[in-house]
């Protein structure tokens, strides 16, 4: 599915340079379940990123789907994060003036094309089905995450990126979130990618990558 | 077509979302344009009432005027010598080609008695021509005819003003009015004129121009020449008006013995020539009014790229959304782009519907005559999407620029 190569990242902080990736080598196939863990600071959300073509490694090679990605054009990369790839943020990232249905729309807008009956099917999917004229601020915090998933699955993607996907939600929400997520994963086999620091998230996938200051320092297999 | 939806979908969203900002964005504009279009409006009707008013002469008429008399080295006002005579007229009649008419005439002010009314009016003497190159409309009896003239008949044929001065009650027309000392017979009454450039036969006594000596309207020149005020010439054709002005200019330079055409001693003014100066100075003066309103449309200009900008800020996280959910540079610029140029363009027509309507109630209020003309409006409004394409073009580029991390991170 996607194969990382000596994969850095360094920001100009002033005069300095920042390092945040240090040489990450990592595949995932397709289908997998993956939890990368690490401390705040280590690098996980900024690989995660690189992942997902929002962000361009400073060296190294990232294939996607068997091709390399990381000096394409930004226009190419937009192609590729709205066909492609689902995105689930800690912090949601919806619209907040516009409607659950106008969010999960939006993700359609770039994808190819708006399709309101795909688009309330998967408010249904995500038990929003009488919730969708809604704005995210008259919804709880899981409400808006399983939005935002809506979102994600509506453009049917190859690969699933979760940044902390419950780090702002109760245990209960969290759990309802972690289900969906993981019954998408169970039922049509996308590849899906977790951030977390929560282990009991993490236990549920099927391989751990730990990270520390930008470099993997463990991986288990479940 | 479904990404157009969106994309429109989008800006509508950004611009009712902030109906105030919104609003006054497309204040600035609204203004602009109905400025224009007001200001466009007023000059375009005072052009279009001050060259109706010169053309109701005729385009093919000219004038000619004495000019001043120079005595050890000052020199007085034009119109103010003695140099222009009757048989000046004659000269012309005969000698220029492609001249219908030559009207020679002078007046003497006197006062003027009928019954028990009387008022001070001007006594014209005239010759027949003088009705088609000064286009007199008769509303009774007939105009001065040549036989009047040769036998020196003491008629009179009133100006509208002066006929209902003089009879107030009854038909003035074969009833006598006292001139000076003379007894004059009204053979007619010529229609109202209204205003024009060369004054109103309304208040106005005509006579023929063989009978003004009676009443000391006309002095001669030292070779016995029979001075007169003004000889108006009528064309042919309003396209022989160079030709005839040039041929009179040499024969009238000619018959005064002059050699310079700069000291020639009579002013010659063609209503072709005026028509041409007064419409390039109202046409240069609507442009100026156009240009200071144009001021304001700029100025509302960079106002709607200021609230752009600003816009732009606001939506970081909105920005960072759309492109982490695939949104190409070109479809945030796009949409920034639009949404100026939709601001713009409403403003551009409420400024139209404000500044047509300002047009007419300024027209009916009588202030200004206005025209509103389609180019005008066509032009207003494509300016004013212009202007939110121009000034929207470096917002909305700022928009897309944004790195979608960065745009993400921001609260």
């Amino acid at each position: 599915m996607i194969t990382l190569e000596g994969i850095t990242k360094s920001y100009k902080m002033g005069k300095r340079d920042l390092v945040v990736l240090k040489g990450i080598d990592l595949k995932v196939n397709k289908g997998e379940l993956v939890a990368i863990m690490g401390a705040s600071g280590s690098g996980k959300t900024t690989l995660l990123n690189i992942c997902g073509c929002l962000d361009r490694p400073t060296t190294g090679k990232y294939y996607f789907e068997d091709k390399e990605v990381s000096r394409l054009k930004s226009g190419e990369l937009a192609r590729i994060r709205g066909q492609r790839i689902g995105f689930i943020f800690q912090t949601f990232n919806l619209l907040s003036r516009i409607t659950a249905l106008a969010n999960v729309e939006l993700g359609m807008t770039y994808a190819g094309g708006v399709n309101r009956q795909q688009a309330i099917e998967a408010l249904g999917k995500v038990g929003l089905a009488k919730r969708i004229h809604h704005r995210p601020l008259e919804l709880s915090g899981g409400e808006q995450q399983r939005v935002a998933i809506a979102r994600a699955i509506v453009k049917d993607p190859t690969l699933f990126l979760a940044d902390e996907p419950t780090g702002q939600l109760d245990s209960s929400s969290g759990e309802e979130v972690m289900s969906i997520l993981l019954s998408l994963h169970a039922e049509k086999g996308t590849t899906l990618i977790i951030v977390t620091h929560d282990a009991s998230v993490a236990h549920r996938c099927q391989r751990i990558i730990h990270i520390k200051d930008g470099e993997i320092i463990a991986e288990e297999n479940l | 077509m479904t990404k157009l939806v969106g994309l429109l979908g989008a800006v509508w969203g950004g611009v009712i979302t902030h109906k105030l900002r919104s609003f006054l964005t497309m204040l600035g504009i609204v203004i602009g344009v109905a400025a224009v279009i007001i200001l466009m409006a007023v000059g375009k009707g005072t052009t279009q009432s001050v060259v109706s008013r010169i053309s109701s002469l005729g385009a093919n008429t000219l004038f000619i005027s004495p000019g001043f008399t120079q005595t050890s080295g000052v020199r007085t006002a034009f119109g103010s010598a003695n140099t222009l005579t009757q048989e000046d007229a004659t000269a012309i009649a005969q000698n220029v080609d492609n001249v219908e008419y030559v009207a020679p005439s002078s007046s003497a002010t006197v006062q003027a008695i009928a019954g028990d009314q009387n008022m001070r009016a001007t006594v014209t003497g005239v010759t027949p021509d003088y009705q088609q190159v000064y286009s007199v409309t008769m509303a009774e009896g007939d105009f001065i005819t040549s036989d009047d003239y040769s036998s020196t008949a003491r008629i009179a044929i009133l100006g509208a003003t002066v006929a209902t001065t003089l009879f107030p009650d009854s038909d003035p027309l074969g009833q006598q009015v006292r001139a000076g000392n003379y007894i004059f017979i009204v053979t007619g009454v010529a229609a109202s004129s209204g205003q024009s450039l060369q004054g109103s036969t309304d208040n106005d006594i005509l006579i023929p121009l063989s009978t003004l000596p009676l009443l000391g309207g006309q002095t001669l020149t030292k070779t016995g020449d029979h001075v007169v005020r003004s000889i108006g010439v009528m064309e042919t054709d309003s396209k022989d008006a160079t030709q005839v002005t040039n041929d009179i200019t040499t024969l009238l330079l000619d018959r005064h013995n002059i050699s310079d055409p700069t000291q020639a001693d009579f002013r010659i003014t063609s209503v072709e020539a005026l028509l041409a100066s007064v419409n390039s100075i109202t046409s240069q003066l609507t442009l100026l009014l156009g240009a200071i309103a144009a001021i304001s449309l700029l100025v509302g200009g960079i106002g709607v790229m200021n609230i752009m900008l600003v816009s732009v800020l606001e939506r970081t996280r909105e920005i960072g959304i759309r492109k982490a959910l695939g949104a190409k540079e070109s479809d945030i610029w796009m949409q920034f782009l639009i949404e100026a140029a939709f601001l713009t363009f409403a403003g551009g027509i409420i400024g139209v519907i404000i500044g047509w309507g300002g047009s007419y109630v300024i027209n009916r209020l009588g202030l200004f005559t206005t025209i509103v003309t389609p180019d005008v409006i066509i032009l207003a409004v494509s300016v004013s999407i212009g202007i939110g394409i121009f000034f929207g073009f470096y917002p909305a580029w700022n928009a897309s620029r944004l790195e979608p991390i960065k745009a993400l991170r921001t609260e």
